[in-house]
């Protein structure tokens, strides 16, 4: 069975690129690494959620657990940079 | 509160083994015999490891009252935060940029260090608003749009919804 | 039925999807890193939760694992962004404000007076 894909599916993939775009900008921007951080922050969530739908869109059930997980992990590495910004590690 | 009614040992560390438990069954979502043996045994070594620091009431927390507070906290909050949301919203499509930020302080009239937390991550998740700080009772907020800036007026404005139900579940 | 679900399920993706763009839009336009950390994290955590409930909704079997998904990221995020703002003062990169309203910078320098106090007590005890 092959993958449909919807023109509103196209829309929405095309709205997050966009935010994922603007994202990057404030990364390569900065001026601060906490400006920086954010960004990336602000991208693993957005991530997060392009990898659910996109496990909807290929029908793959997997793309959760991987979602999941790089939540997590991008979760562990804002509290790290975090804390050495902070002076404590 | 939390200091003097401590659960006794053996009971906090059941209870944190089954909340490691069921965190293990909703992540893995399987009931094959493996995966459910595999989860009680490291839900075990983390209970071993962490009951201490995990919790202090035990099952005592668990109570009808309480999941229906709880309830109400969770709507009452998605509701704020919608709308928060909205507001945030208006402010960075408007080309002016209409804010005025600022960090501003209260008291909390919440003494249990759960239900800080709660209040802390609830003010951080309502857009507009999160927390710098906590120190002791004192709130240390960051706020998009500042109006008001004494500490009883910003209690009213921002924690006021949150802590009525808080105060009802933990007290 | 399932008409249905698809229908409710595609208007939460994509108000999911508009407000991560605010959130991006958001990082981009406001001043400094304490209101970025407001727009961005915070719309960005409702559009991803929007977002991945309404595939909840177009693919119901899923839902659990979503719901799953969807507590951590209201878990985590403001811890992360509480976090990077309290890392972020402490090193001394001071809020961007239009009428100078900081009430924490008081207790930052209270603070650290007490801190030189003490450190001049214990000198003194030491010199004794």
């Amino acid at each position: 069975m092959g993958i449909t894909i919807h023109l509103i599916d196209y829309i929405v993939l095309g709205i997050i690129s966009v935010a994922l775009l603007l994202d990057f900008y404030r990364f390569t921007r900065g001026p601060l690494a906490s400006d920086r951080v954010m960004a990336t922050d602000t991208m693993t969530v957005s991530t997060t959620a392009l990898l659910v739908f996109l496990g909807y869109l290929f029908d793959r059930y997997i793309y959760l657990d991987i979602a999941l997980i790089y939540a997590v992990l991008g979760f562990i590495g804002v509290i790290v940079i975090a804390r050495y910004l902070e002076g404590g590690v | 509160m939390q200091s003097k009614s401590l659960a006794s040992k053996p009971v906090r560390f059941l209870y944190s083994w089954i909340v490691f438990f069921i965190v293990w069954l909703a992540f893995t979502s399987t009931l094959a015999l493996p995966e459910v043996i595999t989860g009680a045994v490291v839900a075990l070594i983390l209970a071993a490891f962490s009951y201490e620091t995990f919790t202090g009431w035990g099952f005592k927390g668990i109570k009808l009252s309480n999941l229906w507070w709880s309830f109400v906290y969770v709507i009452n909050f998605l509701w704020l935060m919608v709308k928060a949301n909205f507001n945030v919203a208006r402010i960075v499509v408007t080309p002016s940029l209409p804010i005025n930020p600022g960090i501003v302080e209260f008291e909390t009239k919440l003494t249990n260090e759960y239900a800080k937390m709660v209040l802390a991550n609830s003010i951080t998740l309502t857009p507009g608003t999160f927390t710098v700080d906590v120190v002791d009772n004192r709130y240390y907020i960051h706020w998009l749009d500042v109006t008001v800036t004494d500490p009883e007026e910003v209690y009213k404005e921002i924690a006021e919804p949150f802590e009525r139900i808080l105060l009802k579940i933990f007290n | 039925m399932e008409q249905v679900l698809t229908y409710v399920g595609y208007i939460f993706v994509v108000i999911g999807a508009i407000f991560l763009f605010l959130g991006g839009l958001g990082i981009v336009r406001l001043p400094d890193i304490y209101c970025r950390l407001q727009a961005g994290t915070k719309a960005s955590t409702l559009g991803a939760m929007s977002l991945i409930l309404g595939v909840g909704f177009l693919q119901p079997q899923w839902m659990i694992k979503a719901l799953i998904i969807i507590v951590f990221i209201a878990l985590s995020n403001p811890l992360s962004s509480h976090a990077l703002a309290r890392g972020s003062y402490r090193h001394k990169i001071r809020p961007w404000t239009k009428e100078d309203i900081d009430a924490y910078a008081q207790y930052i320098k209270e603070q650290g007076e007490n801190e030189a106090a003490e450190e001049d007590k214990q000198q003194e005890k030491q010199e004794s």
